[in-house]
């Protein structure tokens, strides 16, 4: 709702529409005529729930620039974000969380030490100098993978997608490692401090007193007890791929929402700017339930015991 | 280099239960994390021998050592509520480590993991196996902890605080429950304690340390009844008693010395009222007097002229 209610507020007061698609030359008639059609000259709060109601009937609108219905611009889009952000999460993710693991266990090997010093970098570069770091290196240098764009594509079920083409899928690989660059440093510290903490705690100890091996001890009984606060920062920093896929698409020209909306801002296509920022507070809704559901398969002290 | 166990030797016996006590800091913890082998970096052993059942195991490479943790010599620690492992069912702990150390199906692992449980005192064992660790009361989870110990039959048991966390009428319980098992299947205990009524009730022999170093050992009546280390003496003038009049306790003056500020020869030395110069130069050695060892000068007639007098007081 609040979300709603700023996009909302952008139409108010970003600019008037009207003027934008008259051009110069309209007369005031023209004008009056166009607001009495859209609906500008009701009350804002009528307005405000026209919007919303249309806006959950997947109504968001014409786009001003493109002249097709914003919902139909952003659903074509949208599956070219996903795949990237799915892929770039799940390099992070997987990444992320086995250097984590490897660095506490061997906390004091070289290796470990080299990959906490190479995590800096991650951690400090911002994303669009990484990417075209890798552009110059791989696509300029290399000629290994394609600089920008997206490939080919393959329909599955009506979407089409890069990933399952042999092509599109090397075009993703440098927009996702850029994109999840900085999310699997996040996710490895994070993973290393909490396997840390856990390696230090009791029934570890208790564990090892046991005699059980370590990996055992390692694996099954340190690991496990990460994933609660490792699972609620991954959630968080999978909503902030589809957030940050918009640098990483204009530096790769990925043509996915997160382009579209930099191409919106720059025409101030307002119904798309709006509609994309819905859309990316929805994202971030269906994570964090998403999330808070794991807790529950993960903790059993969460679950209210059924007797 | 700190010491925080400094030349201490004891020896158990299977079926008896040794005290060791002392404040903390005294080196209590360290020693039973030393005979198991679990000290942590950058602690180590950096001199002497630990031998079970006259095998010496504290030379033993890292993978043999693990197969003696829990199955010949196992630990349970002070606090309950942290000493197991929370997303794991007690049944899964229990049967994981019984099969790490015994060749059974997990099907018989399963039925030996309820009767650990029957043993330890927990009711209903048959269904409270699959429960988490924070559906038991913190009595009942040092109970699956015992459990836990007991599960591949060890000859030796390291409690490191068993009841320290626990209240005090769930503590006898457990002491009893560990008295009982000991008994029973001829287990030796190394009870880590620095509560002198937990001694007194339940310990053999007792070892009272102090800064990392044994000050008196022996059968427990005689430490505290005889008491012949100052600091024992001490020790036991503190604690306070049921019988008798009522009159303030007293204290040992100041407190045990930093690691890294142990004062040359005597530890004790600095709160010492009985003192005198060999005490500031050398560090003593356990000799037996009245039916216990005692690390302490005053009872070496070369160097104290007054030994005869003092053993003449306590006669």
């Amino acid at each position: 709702m609040a979300v709603g209610f700023i996009s909302f507020a952008m139409f108010k007061f970003m600019g008037d529409p009207v003027e934008n698609m008259l051009g110069q030359e309209a007369t005031l008639a023209d004008k009056a005529e166009l607001e009495e059609r859209l609906g500008l000259n009701d009350p804002i709060i009528v307005q405000y729930f026209r919007f919303l109601e249309r806006a959950l009937s997947g109504d968001f609108g014409v786009s001003y620039r493109a002249g097709l219905p914003v919902g139909e611009l952003i659903l074509d889009r949208l599956p070219a974000t996903l795949e990237l952000a799915l892929l770039s999460g799940v390099i992070a993710i997987s990444l992320g969380f086995v250097l984590g693991v490897y660095t506490a266990i061997r906390r004091d090997g070289i290796a470990a030490h080299f990959i906490m010093t190479a995590s800096l970098v991650g951690v400090s570069l911002p994303t669009f100098l990484i990417g075209v770091f890798l552009i110059w290196l791989f696509a300029v240098n290399l000629g290994w993978l394609p600089a920008f764009g997206r490939g080919e594509t393959r329909s599955l079920f009506g979407v089409d997608l890069a990933i399952l083409t042999w092509n599109g899928f090397k075009s993703m690989i440098l927009p996702a490692v850029t994109l999840g660059l900085y999310q699997m440093t996040l996710i490895m510290r994070l993973v290393r401090s909490e396997m840390l903490e856990v390696l230090r705690t009791d029934y570890i100890r208790f564990a090892r007193a046991r005699g059980l091996s370590q990996k055992t001890v390692n694996f099954g009984h340190a690991m496990k007890n990460t994933l609660v606060p490792v699972i609620t920062v991954t959630g968080l920093q999978f909503g902030s791929i589809v957030a940050f896929a918009i640098i990483t698409e204009s530096v790769f020209q990925w043509p996915g929402v997160g382009l579209l909306f930099i191409n919106a801002v720059s025409f101030v296509d307002i119904p798309v700017m709006s509609a994309y920022l819905l859309l990316v507070a929805v994202i971030f809704v269906t994570i964090n339930l998403i999330v808070d559901l794991l807790y529950f398969t993960i903790d059993p002290r969460l679950s209210v015991s059924k007797n | 280099m700190l010491r925080p166990v400094d030349r201490v030797g004891f020896e158990v016996r299977a079926g008896e239960i040794l005290g060791l006590v002392g404040e903390s800091g005294a080196g209590k913890s360290m020693c039973g994390s030393a005979i198991i082998g679990l000290i942590d970096r950058p602690g180590r052993i950096s001199g002497g021998e630990i031998a079970l059942d006259g095998e010496r195991i504290d030379n033993l490479p890292e993978d043999r050592l693990r197969r003696i943790r829990g199955k010949r010599i196992a630990m349970v620690f002070q606090d309950p509520l942290t000493s197991l492992n929370p997303l794991m069912t007690v049944g899964q702990q229990l049967i994981q480590t019984i099969r790490t150390h015994l060749p059974v199906s997990s099907g018989e692992a399963r039925d030996r993991a309820i009767a650990l449980l029957e043993e330890v005192g927990i009711p209903a064992a048959a269904t409270r196996i699959d429960a988490y660790p924070h559906q038991f009361s913190g009595g009942m989870r040092q109970r699956v902890v015992i459990s836990l110990a007991l599960a591949a039959e060890p000859e030796l048991i390291i409690a490191d605080e068993p009841t320290t966390a626990l209240d005090v009428s769930v503590q006898a319980q457990i002491m009893a429950l560990l008295k009982k098992l000991c008994r029973e299947r001829g287990t030796a205990v190394i009870l880590i304690t620095h509560d002198m009524g937990v001694i007194a009730e339940s310990t053999d022999r007792v070892a009272v340390l102090y800064a990392g170093r044994i000050a008196e050992i022996g059968p427990t009546r005689n430490v505290l009844s005889t008491p012949s280390h100052p600091y024992t003496k001490g020790l036991m003038a503190s604690t306070p008693s049921t019988t008798g009049t009522m009159h303030a306790l007293s204290q040992i003056p100041g407190s045990m010395p930093n690691l890294r500020a142990i004062p040359k020869g005597c530890a004790f030395n600095p709160r010492c009222e009985k003192a005198f110069s060999v005490c500031f130069k050398d560090i003593p050695i356990l000799e037996p007097v009245d039916g216990s060892e005692v690390a302490c000068w005053l009872y070496d007639p070369a160097v104290n002229p007054e030994t005869k007098e003092i053993s003449g007081v306590s006669e």
